[in-house]
């Protein structure tokens, strides 16, 4: 039986992180993952990520995955893939199914980053053809590109089905609508946004009464459901689509933790299932940590933060680093942490109806209901501002822990300051230059220049722009409000890609100066 | 957790629902209506479930239907799901030929 000082357990964002500080601390290190690639759900990511410099914040999903691959290659971790753990025992010993024999290995440590399961709903019809996850589509189109279905109804407004709404409209498809039983989008508010600028109709308080077709989703019946979440007669809207997304949540694969006796408890904050961990993310049975979702459900850049935690943890109950260096090397991480958990949507913040901000602004109900915030409830957000000349507007309107804008503007002249989570603000004393950097670098694609006096009688609207194909200059087309309803004709001035845009296209449009504040997309005639 | 083994309690007498014939265990093909059935037959715990039904014994192991499941007999208990015990997990966590998992392979040390 082969013996390592330490077994990760999937090589997820968390799984990777950890390997890394471990071997880099000196010990023997192997990742098993079951998939034929690495990266877990990271390559999955195309979207920019939020938070900060440190948090590798506007960086792309799979960009960040590259990254942990290199790092963990120089690191000396020796991934091994299609090797599915199916079993962990007494004493460290786990079971790995590699080919068509199982193998035993022993770790002196173990450190579990299986990561989480979709949850599913039930309706009549739910086990047709053509009721996937979401995360299902995510993987068909972005990590296969395979078109998941044509036109699509998704289920859940967290950022899981906010985030791959978007991506299926990326992909071409029509997203017909977006639904959840819940009366509030339970995602960022920037996410809803750009895909309630595209079109697509969200309908909160409502969830699906069947899928409907006899061999494979044809159709699907949604209802307006009360408080108690009953359906209420005669609300039924029925849509033509080919396929059903659910994105209701996660569940952690905590099992393998279960079967080597680990404490766990039933935590719904945590996503379900969850083994009692202490600061470091140990188990009840020392030497045995979790990182990452399997340990509650939070998302990639608070995992790998996780991940190095338990990889230094572990550095430390095998005697590899003193206690000092321990305490040193996790205050750093988690001080990253607790600036992910700030916000909104802190986890201790979760099914919470905030009305202001932390600046005392009013949150943008609309926002919460329909997906984006109303004409007549912009102007008050520090950053929607008004003067003459190119300028940029960020629709920001959410605290939310991120600030890759006041870094992108050369000029300086977008403010965030000491707390991350506050809103951007414009510096009016300091002069737009209209590069369009802090366009591109809003993970949020809430962030649009204007010029509100391009020329007589029309004013300039340059937007984030992430569909092929690009429209081309002098072309006419639509002009959409922020509810993604044609409001006015425009004309494309300019499409703007540089590399370090990072495939954010800046596109600018001319459209009737009445509409400077209102059209924030552009569709082709 | 007591109340849950207490076989005592009365949960009154099983009233049909309309969507009892509705499939909630893909891989055995486990109706709400036969979990609901097997609560009032005694089983009040999802280890009893799982034997009675084979509800989350298939090729996905529970993975899609343990929460479903779960909610299903707590609801019919009038209990939190919470405090009902999940399933036991043990090997192989994942659907495995038993000629693969009775074959060791050897690896040099």
């Amino acid at each position: 039986m082969k013996r390592y000082d330490l077994i990760v357990v999937g090589a997820g964002p968390s799984g990777l992180s950890a390997a890394i500080e471990a071997a880099k601390r000196g010990l023997k290190v192997v990742v098993f993952d079951e998939n034929e690639k690495p990266g877990g759900q990271l390559f999955k990511q195309i979207h920019k990520f939020f938070g900060s410099k440190e948090h590798k914040a506007r960086i792309r999903g799979f960009v960040i995955g590259e990254e942990l691959l290199a790092e963990a290659d120089k690191a000396g971790v020796d991934v091994e893939l299609n090797a599915t753990v199916v079993g962990m025992y007494q004493d460290k010993e786990i079971v790995v199914r590699k080919g068509e024999e199982v193998f035993h290995y022993k770790g002196n440590a173990i450190i579990i980053a299986t990561g989480a399961a979709e949850n599913m709903v039930t309706f009549d019809g739910w086990t047709l053809p053509g009721v996937i996850g979401a995360g299902a589509a995510q993987t068909m189109m972005n990590l296969h590109g395979v078109k998941p279905g044509n036109r699509i109804l998704m289920l859940g407004s967290g950022n899981v089905g906010l985030v791959v709404s978007f991506q299926l409209k990326q992909c071409g498809c029509d997203v017909v609508a977006l639904v959840d039983a819940a009366p509030r989008i339970g995602g960022y508010g920037v996410h809803a946004a750009k895909v309630a600028r595209t079109g697509v109709p969200f309908y909160l308080s409502h969830t699906i009464v069947k899928a409907e077709g006899t061999d494979y989703v044809t159709g699907v019946t949604i209802a307006e459901v009360d408080s108690h979440f009953r359906f209420i007669p005669g609300t039924e809207k029925h849509f033509d689509v080919d396929t059903i997304c659910l994105a209701v949540g996660l569940s952690p694969m905590s099992q393998l933790l279960k079967m080597a006796g680990c404490e766990m408890e039933d935590n719904p904050k945590r996503g379900g299932q969850v083994p009692i961990v202490d600061e470091y993310g140990e188990t009840s049975i020392k030497g045995i940590f979790v990182a990452g979702d399997v340990s509650g459900i939070e998302e990639a850049s608070s995992a790998m933060i996780e991940g190095r935690i338990a990889g230094i943890a572990a550095a430390k109950y095998l005697g590899y680093i003193e206690e000092t260096e321990l305490k040193e090397d996790v205050e750093k991480n988690e001080a990253a942490l607790e600036g992910l958990r700030q916000g909104m949507f802190a986890p201790k913040n979760r099914g919470k109806l905030i009305k202001k901000t932390e600046e005392g602004i009013d949150i943008s109900m609309n926002l919460l209901k329909h997906g984006f915030v109303a004409d007549d409830e912009i102007e008050r957000f520090p950053g929607v501002t008004h003067r003459v000349g190119v300028h940029p507007v960020m629709e920001c309107t959410q605290n939310i822990p991120c600030n890759p804008c006041q870094d992108a503007c050369p000029k300086h002249c977008i403010k965030i300051g000491e707390h991350i989570t506050s809103l951007p603000a414009v510096d009016e004393a300091v002069d737009c230059i209209g590069c369009g950097m802090c366009v591109a670098s809003c993970s949020g694609q809430a962030i649009f220049l204007v010029d509100e006096t391009y020329e007589p009688g029309f004013a300039a609207v340059t937007i984030p722009y992430e569909f092929l194909p690009l429209p081309e200059p002098g072309e006419k087309g639509y002009g959409l409000g922020r509810d993604g309803q044609k409001i006015c004709e425009a004309e494309v001035i300019s499409v703007k890609s540089t590399k370090a845009f990072d495939h954010t296209n800046l596109l600018t449009i001319k459209v009737p100066a009445d509409y400077a504040m209102k059209a924030r997309f552009y569709l082709a005639q | 957790m007591e109340n849950i083994y207490d076989r005592t309690i009365d949960l009154g007498e099983y009233k049909p629902e309309p969507d009892d014939d509705r499939i909630i265990c893909r891989c055995e093909e486990v109706t709400k209506g036969e979990i609901r059935r097997a609560v009032h037959d005694g089983m009040y715990t999802i280890t009893e479930i799982r034997r009675y039904l084979r509800s989350g014994m298939g090729l996905c192991q529970g993975q899609t239907c343990a929460k479903l499941v779960k909610g299903i007999v707590a609801r019919e208990l009038g209990v939190s799901p919470a405090v009902l015990t999940p399933a036991t997990s043990r090997a192989p966590m994942r659907p495995l030929e038993m000629k693969i998992f009775a074959k060791e392979g050897e690896e040099d040390e």
